[in-house]
């Protein structure tokens, strides 16, 4: 086997040296009793040509922004990604190292969480991010812990207009620990309803969650809910799972939230069915202390340089075990490096182009879709790149209609939210030319008529 | 004795945000087709205050010289305990990035994600050969997101009989996210000890009607195997509960001995140990969890199930625990680590666990009688020696940071925490024996370093970027972030 | 080390000076010194009611993290806030400057519970 250096010679010698007589008296711990004594039952081992090819050909039974025309969104995005992004990230320094525990050989990591930290915070408005999360759903979870640790209460507000999946996650999280999880209705322009929202807080209330943008693409009164939540106390959370967003609206630590949780596949990471992706998590300075996760920190070394070091670590698991903020040992490191070199390639002014980018094809193809009989727009609030499509027609027929056409149409809304059974959500980006958009909408009106 | 560290020519590198100049671009986007359009102005920031604007060539100069200052697997020998740091296949890599498996958007229609489904499915089924559960999912992201899907469905198992158990045993050896995980499924964390292995005395003792489940992880944190796992086990169910295994060190029982088979329940697994998948300087992992048929109706969903001919992600059952994940937990390690498998084969995967305990017993044996040996029982995949017998006033860290001079990872230090100044090596069988003798040679030079020039290694690292770190000021006065003109 | 002969100890390593129906509580040296540079206090708010026995607060260095336990019932007076800016004091003055909190004891003779400092040099002896 190519990735085993040993020869037989050195196994002799090796075994010699330990003064065993062979291999399996290294096992002797193990009881005869639960020794496996047969071969594993797995496919033989496959060469290099002949696993590259196996892969090859399960990878063509997918389809892709490649094979067909895509309008999928949903918590993840077909966007840009820049080649240099995964040149960077093969250099095998980054990606064959571990958590910086010896920071003298891992300064190339450090300064690069570093720097990650540094955007987030310049990104979201906030004094202070940690070093990432799993993804935009189990950061969500972690921070309404935090909420419930920081305000010692156990209720959660939760808007219907936040990701499905990362209220699912939320609920996955809190299962075991007393808390009560409540949904806040939405408002007609799709919104969450500030007044039925007014109408469940209470002094028990420990946080409100609400998407930014939510996942029906509408952006949402941020300042108006950190308002609301911070009249009883109460901490906003606010989710972004497209932050491309965030290059155009105001951050969300300038209109008061409290925490900040998302997910940063937008930035440069592909689409992988799912994952890995990076979930980020930043909060305000005085909250510090009480966040889940890694922190890099600055300093200085023996003679003076600067250099950073994990730091904060007592709040983490291997210090403060069943009392730690959180049980997350490994992170997303490498795609927090994806994301802190997308953020460091578009910069101030490609975000902001890109964002500008995504609110126009979406502008246009909610105006052109508005258009088509027989499909309607649902909400009216303001809008990023998604939107939602009410369909006289059975949403399954449609969607399986436009597949034959080589059109992804959308996400079906009606198994999260049985109300919306006649609805679909539909992602427009940067990267769906105009012309697609066009094919979108024709092939919409072929049914129709 | 060949030194592999030396001082070669490193390059200085400013942060981002210092290299930063405004009208500078990095990035091209596709011309706008459609007429722009415009939101109220009072939902619009102006800008991203701080955020970088840098050429394309100022962002490649800034990382590569970046990853210059890091160790990795390829620069050299991590021998880091309990993370398993071997050899990252390139041929992974490349498989990862096929295009059909990258660029697969989540909620696509299973039919037309039958290629990540099946690979998934196979995976799911390798997975629970090796380990023997009857079934596996794949959604956690890292071994603690897999702890913690794991505990959750004990639990489930447990309120679904009714039973209100409130303790979780969890030995003194136990990785920290055991503990932090029992206490994040709501249970309270009941320390038991463990001298070398655990006994089943220490576990009658411990275990009443209160107990919902112990937490072992076989083999140990101290690198052995826990002998008395089956009558653990059998003690454990006969008292209403359940075992849990944290199997970060299955790298030394693969073909060899399968959980499943000793008794206990559940496990997870860290596909970025066990098989292969690199650990991207902190991340991603991923961390599935097999479980016995009992406990399956209770997995955290939807995994990928074969109908007939075609692959499909399950829908939302009863009893599950719930979604761990947004979407199908981290995708791209699970094909590489399905890379590593078929590469292997099963006669590769066991000959990987005998090597792996054959490199692990072979640096003990040199090592034995230089650095103290706490624990004398035959060592699996890793081995703990402790800074009992060093002289000079040296300890655990000024031997970890003299071999940062010698050119080697340290291996992880501190812990388990039941060794005072523990030294825990891994080699894993990725390593040659010339690699282990020179790792070897250099750590018995460091112990004659500590007798007869203890400074060279109080003073240690000297031939890194940077030498040791004030960290006491990092965690008094943390700063998080860069800021301009701070 | 230092273990002043007019303070009281406990078996979580916090000591305690008798003012009257004032208790004031730090940190002895050896646990100053187990600890190593201390970079972070977490004390209670002025007017907390504590249990003998019961965490009221928490010492960090850079890699350890300790409870600090009420060695007496009572309610906080005051706590030392030039700790919250320079915890370092808990190393260099463990005794004087580096005291946490002061409290308004609900019954003095508790603190005949403790020990003094012959009793606890004895206990640290056998700890190390």
């Amino acid at each position: 086997m190519r990735y085993i250096p040993h020869t037989t010679g050195d196994v002799t010698e090796m075994l010699e040296r330990i003064g065993v007589a062979s291999l399996g008296d290294l096992f002797v711990e193990v009881p005869e009793s639960v020794r496996l004594k047969r071969p594993l039952d797995l496919p033989e081992e496959a060469s290099e040509t002949e696993l590259l090819r196996e892969l090859k050909a399960l990878g063509v039974k997918n389809a892709t922004a490649e094979t067909h025309k895509s309008f999928l969104g949903g918590g993840a995005y077909h966007h840009f990604i820049p080649t240099v992004i995964d040149l960077l990230i093969s250099r095998s320094e980054f990606y064959t190292a571990y958590t910086p525990y010896q920071p003298e050989i891992s300064q190339g990591t450090l300064q690069a969480v570093f720097e990650f930290q540094t955007l987030i915070c310049q990104l979201t408005g906030m004094d202070a991010a940690n070093a990432s999360m799993y993804d935009g759903a189990s950061a969500c979870a972690e921070a309404v812990l935090m909420a419930m640790r920081l305000t010692r209460r156990k209720r959660v507000l939760l808007s219907k207009a936040l990701n499905p999946r990362y209220r699912a996650v939320v609920a996955t999280y809190c299962r075991y620990l007393k808390m009560e999880l409540i949904d806040v209705a939405v408002a007609d322009d799709g919104r969450t309803d500030l007044e039925d929202l007014a109408a469940k807080l209470d002094d028990a209330t420990a946080a409100v969650v609400a998407g930014y943008p939510n996942y029906f693409g509408v952006i949402e009164d941020v300042a108006a809910l950190s308002e609301k939540a911070h009249e009883v106390g109460a901490k906003l959370i606010t989710a972004v799972a497209e932050p491309v967003a965030l290059g155009l609206l105001k951050s969300p630590g300038e209109l008061g939230a409290d925490i900040v949780a998302g997910d940063g596949q937008s930035f440069g990471l592909p689409l992988a069915f799912g994952g890995p992706y990076v979930g980020f998590f930043a909060v305000r300075q005085k909250d510090v202390r009480g966040m889940p996760g890694r922190l890099v920190g600055e300093t200085t070394d023996l003679e003076g340089q600067r250099g950073f070091v994990l730091t904060l670590a007592t709040r983490e698991q291997h210090i403060r075990r069943e009392k730690a903020t959180s049980n997350i040992c490994s992170n997303q490191g490498l795609c927090a490096l994806m994301a802190t070199i997308f953020m460091s390639l578009l910069g101030k002014q490609g975000l902001r182009e890109m964002a500008e980018q995504n609110l126009a094809k979406a502008a246009y193809a909610r105006q052109q879709l508005s258009a088509v009989k027989g499909f309607s727009l649902v909400f009216d609030g303001p809008a990023f790149n998604e939107f939602v499509v009410r369909s006289e027609a059975p949403v399954a027929e449609v969607l399986a209609r436009l597949e034959g056409e080589g059109i992804l149409a959308g996400i079906p809304l009606g198994e999260d939210y049985p109300e919306l059974a006649d609805c679909f959500l539909v992602c427009v980006t940067e990267q769906n030319q105009r012309a697609e958009i066009d094919a979108l909408v024709a092939a919409l009106q072929g049914g129709a008529a | 004795m060949t030194i592999v560290g030396t001082s070669g020519l490193v390059l200085n590198e400013k942060l981002l945000f210092e290299h930063s100049d405004p009208g500078r671009k990095g990035y091209s986007l596709p011309k706008l087709d459609v007429p722009a359009a415009r939101l109220a102005d009072d939902l619009c920031r102006k800008e991203i205050s701080g955020f970088p604007e840098l050429s394309e060539v100022d962002v490649v100069r800034h990382f590569t010289r970046l990853s210059t200052w890091n160790y990795g697997v390829d620069s050299g020998f991590y021998p880091l305990g309990s993370c398993t740091m071997k050899y990252n296949p390139k041929v992974n890599e490349v498989a990862a990035r096929i295009p059909g498996l990258a660029s697969v958007h989540p909620a696509t229609p299973s039919h037309l994600a039958q290629g990540s489904l099946e690979l998934m499915y196979r995976l799911q089924g390798a997975l629970a050969e090796i380990s023997g559960f009857a079934k596996v999912t794949l959604q956690p992201a890292a071994g603690a997101q897999g702890e913690f899907a794991g505990m959750l469905v004990i639990r489930a198992w447990h309120e679904a009989r009714g039973s209100k158990r409130s303790k979780v045993l969890i030995p003194a050896t136990a990785h920290g996210t055991n503990p932090a995980t029992a206490s994040l499924t709501g249970y309270d964390v009941v320390p038991i000890a463990s001298d070398g292995v655990l006994t089943l005395e220490e576990v009658e003792a411990h275990m009443n009607d209160d107990v919902a489940a112990l937490m072992v992880t076989n083999p140990n944190t101290l690198g052995l195997f826990e002998t008395n796992i089956e009558a653990i086990c059998k003690l454990v169910h006969e008292r209403g509960g359940m075992v849990y295994c944290d199997g970060a060190n299955l790298n030394a029982l693969m073909g060899i001995a399968r959980p499943g088979d000793m008794g206990i329940d559940v496990m997870h697994f860290n596909l970025h140990k066990t098989f292969s998948t690199p650990h991207g300087g902190g991340g991603p992992g991923s961390g599935p969890v097999g479980v016995t048929e009992e406990l399956i109706p209770y997995l955290p969903g939807p995994g990928v199930e074969l109908d007939g001919e075609n692959y499909r992600i399950e829908s939302t059952k009863a009893d599950s625990v719930g979604r761990m994940m947004a979407f199908h937990g981290n995708v791209g390690v699970m094909v590489r680590a399905y890379a590593y498998i078929r590469s292997m084969g099963p006669s590769g995967l066991k000959h990987a666990s005998e090597m792996a305990v054959l490199n692990a017993n072979y640096v003990r044996a040199r090592l034995e009688g230089v650095y103290d040996l706490p624990y004398k029982s035959r060592s699996l995949h890793e081995v703990i020696f402790s800074d009992k017998d060093l002289e000079g006033d040296c300890h655990t860290l000024d031997v970890a940071k003299r071999l940062i001079d010698y050119g080697y990872h340290p291996p992880t230090i501190y812990f388990p925490l039941v060794v005072k100044g523990a030294i825990m090596i891994e080699p894993t069988e990725t390593e040659s024996q010339e690699v282990l003798d020179e790792f070897c040679d250099a750590m018995i030079a460091i112990a004659g370093e500590a007798r007869d020039n203890p400074d060279l290694l109080h003073q240690a690292p000297v031939r890194s970027r940077v030498r040791r770190l004030d960290e006491t000021t990092a965690a008094r006065k943390p700063k998080l972030k860069w800021e301009k003109g701070a | 080390m230092e273990f002043p002969e007019e303070l009281k100890y406990t078996e979580e390593h916090e000591w305690v000076m008798v003012e009257e129906e004032l208790a004031v509580i730090g940190i002895s040296d050896f646990a100053q010194d187990a600890l190593g540079d201390v970079v972070f206090v977490e004390l209670p708010e002025v007017g907390t009611v504590l249990e003998a026995g019961k965490a009221f607060g928490v010492v960090e260095s850079v890699k350890a993290v300790s409870d600090i336990y009420a060695p007496i019932s009572g309610t906080v007076e005051e706590i030392n806030e030039d700790l919250i800016e320079a915890p370092e004091i808990i190393n260099t003055s463990p005794y004087e400057d580096g005291w946490m909190i002061k409290i308004r004891m609900d019954d003095a003779s508790e603190a005949d519970k403790l020990m003094d400092a012959e009793a606890y040099q004895a206990l640290i002896a056998e700890e190390s």
